[in-house]
């Protein structure tokens, strides 16, 4: 029986080994101390690769894993706040924000118009709260819409 | 007296208008962060950090404003365990037991003012305890060298795994994440990077807030997007009622022996308020037997919890404030702040920033006759509050997470992490792996490596130095039961589930 624990446990050991080799790689200095800069990462990735191992040979209870909707929306949700993180900048807050939070407003509960009225309140709201009353330094448009 | 003179330096602090105005805006969304469910106070104080950085609060007030929120989530929690039937935050899933049949009987009201006064009581044993206690503890901390300092971190993520997870394996794999992540960056001792993969940003290692927000709040949001925003009880309607003086006067003695165990229970490292609650309710419960009719909505079954609970997170700030070494995942953060502020927090505190503890101390207990203000006569403002939709109020937290991280740090590379760190925390919770240990590695490590190479130093590389202090030996004896124990009492006693608070 292939459960997910087996199989987490098994990338855990693989990401210990990573770890430990990655590790041994640390370049060292003359002015070294008894420890040095290595042991303590080489320990810690030996401890995980031990705890990897008992998860697959002693596998908790599956989880309760979403369904194949709950996925997409899951998914569709870490690709908009993936492209929030990097529209936040060039794009100004209220614009990139209102998308976003309408976006994942709709995934949470799926009707169009309250979506759209949280996003849009969302993005108004915060940016007057940060700017003004918390007084954060924050870009309302793109550069060079408004001079 | 000393404590009178130190109390008075805090008074002093306190009292000025604007640490009091704090205190009160602390305590007011402290408990609106408890109420709401999905927003604990963990997650509750990590959104507001970066922003507390970014208005450029000083030490104290800082610290003043977000432990009020910490006490006042800790208040909060049972507003909605009580009407909803779903705990607010974590500590307060014992309240259900009693508090949501009590409701359903046609006494919200009741319910709602019993564990109040429960909670006041219970946060106010547990402040002045702390001022009682804290200044001892933090002489003998005094003792402590690199030895049993590396000793009492190993004891604080083994009783963290042991007591407060499901699986000991899982809880010693997160500590090692946490770990591992602290140690990217340059290295404390020779000044070379490690494990940065040549990745620039990674230099000055991965701050530990984008950690917190990510693995608390955001991943928080995705559970809400698994779910639909489904799974909203039929919620309890509060009507009108008189202030039940003869119930709260009949639980006197549970709360009084509730406040007493839950401060025990926070001050142990890793326990935390959860478990104040958890064991404060199972107490009652057989002190009572089975005339006691807990779990049908009796009064001592409300009150229990949360003087409990509330006891346990003021004793939770104890081990952090004395040792750096925080007991619960909400002191965790706290301590984040503190080390954000450049306070090292430990015995040194007590002496140097002397106006750091005793403002805050004093900040607590006035907070605490706010919070029973608030949560006595005016709770429903903050029933009001149940009512928010999860579809407004996480992408609220969500768009306040990105702006408070991106005000700190200015760029897009933390916010990649911060979401990392959400998927990541979505995952660990779904299997079982608490995500606690991870935020006190991330925290700790790089102390705890450096105390264990001091050690090493100190010893020219003899390992049984870390063994040989009576203190140092003690720590581990614990901290090796700490971890092991639980394994074999666990069928017993059940413990409350996905312990995170």
């Amino acid at each position: 029986m292939l459960k997910s624990d087996r199989i987490f446990g098994v990338v855990v050991v693989l990401g210990a080994f990573a770890y430990i080799a990655s590790a041994l790689q640390t370049p060292t200095s003359f002015m070294s101390d008894p420890v040095g800069p290595k042991t303590f990462p080489v320990l810690l990735g030996a401890v995980a690769g031990l705890c990897g191992l008992i998860m697959v040979l002693k596998p908790d209870e599956e989880p309760d894993w979403p369904d194949f909707g709950a996925v997409i929306a899951l998914a569709i949700s870490v690709v908009v706040l993936i492209g929030y993180a990097y529209a936040l900048k060039p794009l100004g807050f209220l614009i990139p924000t209102a998308i976003t939070a309408g976006i994942l407003s709709y995934q949470i509960t799926p009707r169009p118009l309250a979506s759209a009225l949280t996003g849009l309140g969302l993005s108004v709201g915060l940016f007057l709260l940060f700017k003004y009353v918390l007084g954060l330094g924050l870009v309302p448009f793109p550069k060079g819409w408004f001079g | 007296m000393e404590i009178l003179s130190n109390l008075a330096l805090g008074f002093s602090i306190a009292l000025s208008p604007y640490t009091l105005m704090l205190a009160v805006l602390g305590c007011f969304i402290g408990t609106i962060v408890g109420a709401l469910p999905g927003l604990g106070p963990s997650n509750g104080v990590a959104i507001l950090i970066p922003i507390t950085f970014t208005m450029g609060l000083d030490a104290t007030a800082a610290l003043v404003l977000l432990t009020a929120v910490y006490y006042g989530a800790m208040y909060g929690g049972r507003i909605s365990s009580i009407l909803l039937n779903i705990p607010g935050d974590e500590p307060a899933l014992m309240t259900t037991l009693d508090g949501y049949p009590m409701a359903k009987n046609g006494r919200p009201g009741q319910a709602l003012v019993i564990s109040g006064f429960a909670s006041f009581w219970g946060a106010l044993f547990a402040t002045v305890m702390l001022a009682l206690v804290a200044p001892a503890l933090s002489r003998v901390a005094y003792q402590f060298g690199p030895a049993e300092y590396f000793a009492l971190y190993l004891l604080a993520f083994s009783t963290l795994g042991g007591i407060a997870s499901n699986n000991q394996a899982k809880a010693a794999f997160a500590s090692c994440v946490g770990l591992g992540i602290s140690v990217i960056g340059l290295d404390n001792f020779s000044g070379l990077p490690r494990m940065t993969g040549g990745n620039l940003h990674l230099m000055d290692g991965v701050d530990f807030l984008v950690a917190i927000v990510g693995l608390f709040a955001v991943s928080e949001v995705f559970f809400f997007i698994e779910k639909h925003g489904k799974g909203g009880a039929v919620g309890v309607k509060l009507n009108k009622f008189r202030v039940p003086w003869g119930e709260i006067w009949s639980t006197r003695w549970t709360q009084l022996r509730c406040g007493v165990v839950g401060f025990i229970a926070g001050v142990l490292p890793g326990a935390g308020a959860s478990l104040g609650s958890f064991l404060t309710y199972m107490m009652e419960k057989n002190i009572a037997g089975p005339e006691g009719k807990f779990g049908t909505g009796v009064p001592k079954g409300v009150a229990a919890p949360e003087a409990g609970n509330n006891s346990a997170a003021g004793g939770a700030l104890v081990p952090m404030l004395t040792l750096g070494v925080p007991g619960s995942g909400t002191t965790a953060v706290l301590l984040a702040v503190l080390m954000t502020l450049n306070i090292t927090p430990g015995p040194t505190l007590f002496t140097d920033r002397p106006e750091v503890v005793w403002g805050l101390i004093a900040s607590l207990l006035i907070a605490n006759f706010v919070l029973l203000a608030m949560n006595v006569p005016l709770v429903r403002i903050f029933v009001k509050v149940l009512s928010v939709p999860p579809a407004l109020l996480l992408p609220g937290v969500t768009m306040v997470s990105f702006v408070g991280i991106y005000s700190l740090t200015g760029g897009y590379f933390d916010l990649l992490l911060m979401i990392l760190f959400g998927i990541m925390g979505y995952v660990f919770r779904k299997m079982d792996i608490p995500t606690v240990p991870v935020i006190l590695g991330i925290l700790l490590g790089s102390n705890m490596e450096d105390a264990l190479r001091r050690a090493m130093v100190l010893s020219d590389g003899e390992w049984t130095y870390l063994f040989s202090s009576p203190i140092a030996i003690g720590l581990w004896i614990f901290a090796v039961a700490g971890f092991i124990a639980p394994v074999y009492f666990r069928n017993k006693i059940r413990k409350p589930q996905a312990v995170t608070d």
